[in-house]
């Protein structure tokens, strides 16, 4: 009887968590002008439909690349600053690990209104590169602690073993501290994509002409519901699957063996 | 490659702790030097010294014949062997031991040729390809070996390098760091608190505590004949006995004996517990009886309690072949030469 019960549970979390997904997927085949029982289908029609909308294949583009190059910054800058707090004793570094940490807790409205305040009078003025430089904001604390958690004695050793058998400093990140810290590295980069990837507030703010893709899907939904709308969603979400698959198969998979 | 080692005047402070004080040691080139004593006695901070990991706050290291006090680790013709291996766990064993050559602008095929030699050198021939992680303890400790090894250094640093290892790879690998460092000639410096790792491996061991050189000898002297109370102590059991000298005799709880050339007053008499026999001449110690006997395999170890002085519970070493019984009763001796004599009490 509990176990029975147990079961009916899990089958009711795991429909709370997934009708929606499973719903827009669904009717993203819908062969009809509404995302909406009965089902009628299944088309590719609304695909073909999106991937032969420039716009938004264009709105996908934008978004791969600052979502990449976010990214590829906020790892950067926060494998630096990891590093430099890690092995240095620099004085206040409590002080300084916490200012860079704080961002996490600003509401994405609030960093989105302060930067456009700030690149309306100098910068690019809303763009792309806004959008981007926001993400970098939201997403170089994120990199930040990852990579710090995962800085221990162990590279610290090797570090140092490298430096007595004649390695540069230059070498010493390049050959030793660098792929010792690859995984967290790889993790903070791909989590870092992942939230620039869906983020719609600071890109709404920041960006004019040339939009990402959330900011596209919003402007569709204001002419109402279409299983077109559903399509773009479904393309989005595969590319977060494949991208979630993709981390546990070559960082997460590989620590088990 | 070697190197002959002179530190002179060393001392170094962490915060109020004293670390080194007023270190004083000469290592010849070739020389196999164990640095020896409990935690803390400043022994690691000593090869850290050495290494250049530290600059120390007094004093100068020469390194054949070079002041390397200030020289950067890279810089120095010593390499560190650190005690937890520090191999990067990402390469595989030919690029961990090529590192070093690589880093010195080695081509290639030429520094992959020499990891192979040294990785044949310490019993991993056939490993090269494989990762760090798909070792064993002691399989780490020869590949750390081999990559301290492949910048071809004068001096090679051991910081604990047995540490890790249970007794019996312990024993196995003492003596193939002995092997290798004969063929190879290098000057080696090994940190250890082990004093059976120390006797079984240095041509010379150095006793520290708190900070300072106790002792430097071979193992044998610094055994059986040790400078100090705390090196008497360290270097294995020890039977002490309190006397006092007055005149040309020391007083002891066991008779008088000739007091030579020892301090004035009081007195700590050291003695081993193979070094007590129950024939011959020399110190008559006086009739004993047997507490307890335990068998060794090369030795019977006896607690005795001396008839003079029944609360001096001695310990003694007896042949295999004594049959000792409880209760049965001795009559013990020592070479007055075999005694170790500090002024004061011992403790």
């Amino acid at each position: 009887m509990m176990r029975a019960f147990g079961w009916v549970y899990m089958a009711l979390a795991y429909a709370f968590i997934f009708l929606p997904v499973v719903t827009l997927v669904l009717f993203s085949f819908q062969d009809g002008r509404l995302p909406v029982p009965p089902f009628d289908g299944p088309t590719l029609k609304w695909y073909a439909d999106v991937l032969g909308d420039s716009r938004l294949t264009s709105a996908l583009v934008n978004s791969l690349v600052v979502g990449v190059g976010s990214a590829a910054l906020s790892c950067v800058l926060g494998f630096l600053a990891a590093y430099g707090l890690a092995r240095h004793v620099l004085p206040g570094s409590v002080f300084m690990r916490g200012v860079l940490i704080a961002p996490l807790t600003v509401s994405y409205l609030i960093i989105g209104l302060g930067l456009l305040i700030v690149f309306n009078r100098v910068g690019p003025g809303p763009s792309l590169w806004a959008a981007g430089a926001g993400h970098v904001v939201i997403n170089l604390p994120l990199a930040f602690a990852i990579i710090y958690a995962s800085m221990g004695a162990q590279q610290e050793n090797a570090e140092r073993a490298a430096r007595d058998l004649g390695a540069s400093d230059v070498k010493v990140l390049a050959l030793v501290t660098v792929p010792m810290l690859a995984p967290a590295i790889l993790a903070a980069f791909f989590l870092s994509f992942t939230f620039s990837w869906d983020e719609f507030i600071i890109a709404f703010l920041l960006t004019r002409f040339e939009v990402t893709l959330p900011v596209e899907i919003w402007s569709l939904l204001r002419s109402g519901l279409s299983p077109r709308t559903n399509a773009i969603g479904s393309v989005v979400f595969l590319v977060s699957v494949v991208l979630v698959v993709g981390l546990e198969l070559f960082l997460f998979g590989r620590k088990r063996h | 490659m070697t190197a002959a080692i002179m530190l002179s005047g060393i001392g170094h402070d962490f915060g109020d702790f004293r670390a080194l004080a007023e270190i004083e040691l000469e290592i010849d080139a070739g020389e196999y030097i164990v640095l020896l004593g409990p935690s803390g006695c400043g022994k690691t901070t000593l090869l850290s010294v050495l290494g250049g990991f530290i600059n120390p706050m007094q004093g100068r290291v020469l390194i054949g014949g070079r002041d390397m006090t200030d020289v950067a680790p890279a810089k120095r013709p010593t390499t560190t062997m650190f005690q937890d291996y520090a191999l990067f766990p990402h390469m595989n064993l030919r690029d961990n031991v090529s590192f070093g050559p690589r880093m010195a602008g080695v081509t290639k095929a030429a520094r992959h040729r020499k990891a192979e030699e040294l990785l044949a050198l310490v019993g991993l021939a056939d490993a090269a390809g494989k990762r760090p992680h798909a070792l064993s303890g002691g399989q780490r400790q020869r590949v750390a070996l081999a990559r301290a090894l492949a910048v071809d250094p004068e001096v090679l640093l051991l910081d604990e390098p047995l540490g890790a290892l249970d007794l019996k790879l312990r024993r196995a690998m003492q003596d193939e760091l002995k092997t290798i460092q004969r063929k190879l000639g290098t000057t080696f410096v090994h940190v250890t608190h082990d004093q059976e790792e120390a006797m079984a491996i240095a041509d010379r061991i150095v006793v520290m505590n708190r900070g300072r050189i106790e002792d430097v000898g071979p193992p044998d002297r610094v055994y059986r004949k040790p400078r100090t109370l705390f090196a008497a102590g360290f270097m294995g059991e020890m039977n002490r006995i309190a006397g006092h000298r007055k005149g040309e005799w020391i007083e002891t709880p066991l008779g008088a004996l000739p007091a030579g050339d020892a301090p004035q007053g009081a007195v700590a008499i050291c003695l081993r517990p193979e070094q007590i026999g129950t024939k011959g001449e020399g110190w008559k110690m006086g009739r004993a009886t047997i507490i307890d006997a335990a068998f060794f395999g090369t030795h019977f170890r006896v607690h005795l309690a001396p008839e003079a002085a029944p609360d001096l519970i001695l310990v003694a070493h007896l042949p295999p072949n004594a049959r000792p019984e409880v209760n049965a009763t001795l009559t013990l001796t020592a070479d007055p030469g075999d005694l170790s004599i500090f002024a004061g009490q011992p403790r």
